[in-house]
């Protein structure tokens, strides 16, 4: 693996497995009385969250508390954009106190990829979701839970149609899941209005489509996207309703769904807007279980980023406690 | 001051001349090695071209309001250094330059510094807010002499306002130099928008906004017979809708700048906020369009858009940057690069795109003339055949934003003569006056 993840992109399949097994094998600990390996003691690990994001951050906090690390969370809100200290002092001063890894959610796209090139810090960086760019972990956990539900827990994603509906043109989770899940052999289709489609889509590794119904019966999963109200004022679509009706995921809808197909949201919901309540809580959704996700991959990242040694080298069948 | 004779030098890439200079005048132009250098001081131009110094139609020197990042003083030097004896100053300083007084205060610091003449740009409407005309013809009759309007930086975006300058400065031969942006279209604009912006997650500058108001003002132009310059035409779209203007006869002039000749949108992949510019780079297809067009003559000339600004506003993250990047000292170099070693420009349409073109766009009496006796002494001398590494603590600039940071350029800038003044000697700027 590279030093930092930034994208997505950055993940060969390879080194996607390595996380998603290595996720698997960290999430044993939660099953446990004592949540916790000492694997990352004495390790520094930075929260640094220009944007609130309480979810990310708590997950990354666990993650990183389950592994021993020592946590820091920065909330730096005001960047630079609205006058508060700059990205770089932020960094300089996050260096100083010696961070090992630094978790970064930012407004603005590539904020992590500047922290990570800039030479500011040493340690490495890892993009918690930046701008309307990426947000890698998501898809990492997006993928896990994937695997599990759909593939038995192992291997790849090969040939799983994976459907994400919503507004793609400014959703990070949505790029770094195109990215990854293709990585992974997943069949992706984004469904979305054309105004929340960005120039240029057609040359991503995806399918696209406008209408929702002909997708959902050959989906095995349906990832909604969260669409913000603001989009409405912007013109980008007409009226809550009607996004509703044409792209949100009823009982209806839901019904036509085969068997064994999963419905997931990476949260926060808009419930009633794109995703009704009986969905969100019906027997289909992950939802909750994708939470569950997040720490055991966002665990296996800082390992394998912090740890140097994956688990070909150091095995982590058996006892964890020597990872 | 004493005769300088500039001795063996090419003009425009033809037979090795003298050529005399007296006061602020070209006297003689004679065969290599035959004028008296009797008592003159010599500059060895052995093997350099001479061209017609340099106008720019487009920089910002940022004086007054933000001498943190240039003055008059620094950014003329970094002119002279360029090989510029001609600058126009863009008016988006602070105050913006839309009275007589701040036009004039601007051009008296020119003269002040004596690097280069600077021709300073009045603002189109008041304060740039595109409301109000600004007082047009108390500019045009200061003593800075306006004929060019621009809200650089912003675009006159009120058919109706476009419509009432663009009559109004042919009153006294003005020309209004548009800055082609849709505002609604590229609201929180970042880079170019194409497959890159939407890979990236930044929002996207449609190549349409320029095109749109181009061709808008085209016709507007056409309807009430007036003059139109578009700045920083940055795609390939904008020059078709020039070259068709043209062709009906509409008055209408276009400038490049150098980066838009050589640098790709494919930059912005790096985050790193210098290659962040407004129009922002485009794509590999955009930057061929321009040199072709820049080569037929559809475009008139090649002018910097020279935007200087503090380390910290390009040190952070890239929608938090400023747009913009330096460009005088580098714009020889990149026009060498990108249209005289591709072989599309020769040295006369060199001299003919940075000189002659601009000189009369600005309506510049006495700059982009031929190099012969009885000529204003303005004169650059370039060495085709050198090459340099940009460094940009090494640069006469305050600031230091320069997209070419340790890249090899070809071309140099040896010698600039202004007026009769070698403002730059070996590279180096001096100050004998």
């Amino acid at each position: 693996m590279k030093r930092h993840l930034l994208s997505a992109a950055d993940l060969s399949r390879a080194d996607a497995l390595l996380v998603l097994d290595t996720a698997a094998q960290l999430a044993q600990v939660a099953d446990r009385p004592v949540k916790k390996l000492p694997t990352l003691r004495g390790r520094t690990v930075v929260n640094l969250f220009f944007e609130d994001s309480t979810r990310t951050r708590i997950s990354f906090e666990a993650a990183a508390k389950r592994l021993s690390a020592d946590v820091i969370n920065f909330s730096a809100k005001g960047s630079s954009v609205s006058k508060g200290e700059s990205l770089k002092d932020t960094a300089l001063t996050l260096e100083a106190m010696g961070a090992d890894a630094v978790v970064v959610r930012h407004g603005s796209s590539g904020a992590p990829h500047r922290l990570a090139s800039s030479g500011w810090i040493g340690g490495s960086v890892v993009n918690a979701g930046d701008g309307t760019h990426e947000h890698p972990t998501q898809a990492l956990l997006d993928a896990f839970t994937l695997r599990e539900n759909l593939a038995g827990g192992e291997g790849d994603l090969t040939g799983k149609k994976v459907t994400i509906v919503g507004d793609v043109l400014h959703s990070r989770v949505a790029r770094s899941n195109v990215l990854l899940l293709s990585t992974l052999g997943a069949d992706v289709t984004l469904v979305a209005p054309p105004t929340l489609l960005p120039i240029g889509v057609e040359t991503w590794p995806c399918n696209v489509s406008y209408d929702l119904d002909p997708v959902i019966p050959e989906s095995d999963a349906v990832m909604m996207l969260r669409v913000q109200l603001e989009r409405m004022t912007d013109s980008y679509f007409p009226t809550a309703r009607e996004y509703s009706r044409r792209y949100g995921l009823d009982n209806h809808r839901m019904s036509l769904l085969s068997e064994q197909s999963i419905v997931m949201h990476p949260g926060p919901m808009n419930r009633g807007m794109e995703i009704t309540a009986d969905v969100a809580d019906s027997k289909r959704s992950v939802i909750v279980e994708q939470v569950a996700n997040g720490v055991s991959v966002r665990m296996a990242v800082l390992y394998l980023l912090l740890g140097g040694n994956a688990p070909a080298e150091t095995p982590i069948d058996g006892p964890l406690e020597g990872i | 001051m004493p005769r300088i004779v500039v001795t063996g030098a090419s003009p425009l890439g033809g037979a090795a001349v003298d050529i005399v200079i007296d006061g602020d005048r070209i006297v003689e132009v004679v065969g290599g090695g035959k004028a008296d250098t009797g008592g003159a001081r010599t500059i060895d131009a052995d093997g350099l071209v001479a061209l017609p110094g340099f106008v720019d139609l487009h920089t910002h020197l940022r004086e007054p309001g933000r001498e943190d990042a240039e003055t008059v003083e620094s950014g003329t030097r970094a002119a002279a250094l360029g090989g510029f004896t001609c600058v126009h100053a863009m008016a988006n300083t602070e105050p913006v330059a839309d009275t007589a007084g701040v036009v004039e205060q601007v051009w008296r610091l020119g003269k002040e510094a004596e690097w280069c003449e600077v021709r300073p740009v009045g603002a189109v409407t008041v304060g740039l807010a595109g409301q109000h005309m600004a007082e047009l013809g108390a500019m045009a009759a200061s003593a800075a002499q306006v004929r060019l309007f621009s809200d650089d930086g912003k675009c006159v975006d009120d058919a109706v306002i476009m419509r009432r300058a663009l009559e109004y400065v042919k009153a006294f031969d003005g020309a209004i130099a548009q800055h082609a942006q849709e505002p609604r279209l590229t609201e929180g604009a970042q880079m170019n928008e194409g497959v890159l912006s939407g890979t990236l997650g930044l929002r996207g500058w449609p190549a349409v906004a320029e095109e749109a108001i181009i061709a808008r003002d085209v016709l507007l132009t056409q309807h009430v017979d007036s003059r139109l310059h578009v700045c920083h035409v940055s795609t390939a779209g904008s020059v078709e809708l020039i070259r068709w203007a043209k062709s009906k006869g509409i008055n209408v002039t276009a400038e490049v700048t150098p980066h838009h000749l050589l640098l790709t949108d494919e930059l912005a992949r790096s985050y790193d906020p210098h290659f962040k510019v407004n129009p922002p780079l485009r794509t590999q297809e955009d930057v061929l369009a321009l040199r072709e067009g820049l080569a037929d003559g559809t475009i008139d000339a090649v002018a910097t858009d020279h935007a200087p600004h503090p380390v910290e506003d390009k040190e952070c993250e890239w929608s938090a940057a400023a747009f913009g990047m330096l460009g005088l000292e580098t714009a020889f170099s990149v026009v060498v690069e990108s249209m005289v070693n591709t072989g599309l420009l020769d040295w006369v349409g060199v001299a003919d795109r940075m000189s002659r073109r601009p000189a009369q766009i600005g309506r510049v009496k006495g700059q982009g003339g031929s190099i012969a006796a009885g000529e204003p002494a303005h004169l650059t001398l370039v060495d085709p055949a050198a090459t340099w590494t940009v460094r940009p603590t090494e640069l006469a600039s305050l600031s230091r934003n320069t997209p070419y940071r340790e890249r090899v350029l070809p071309g140099r800038v040896v010698h600039t003569i202004y007026a009769g003044n070698p403002t730059v000697t070996d590279g180096t700027a001096e100050r004998t006056r």
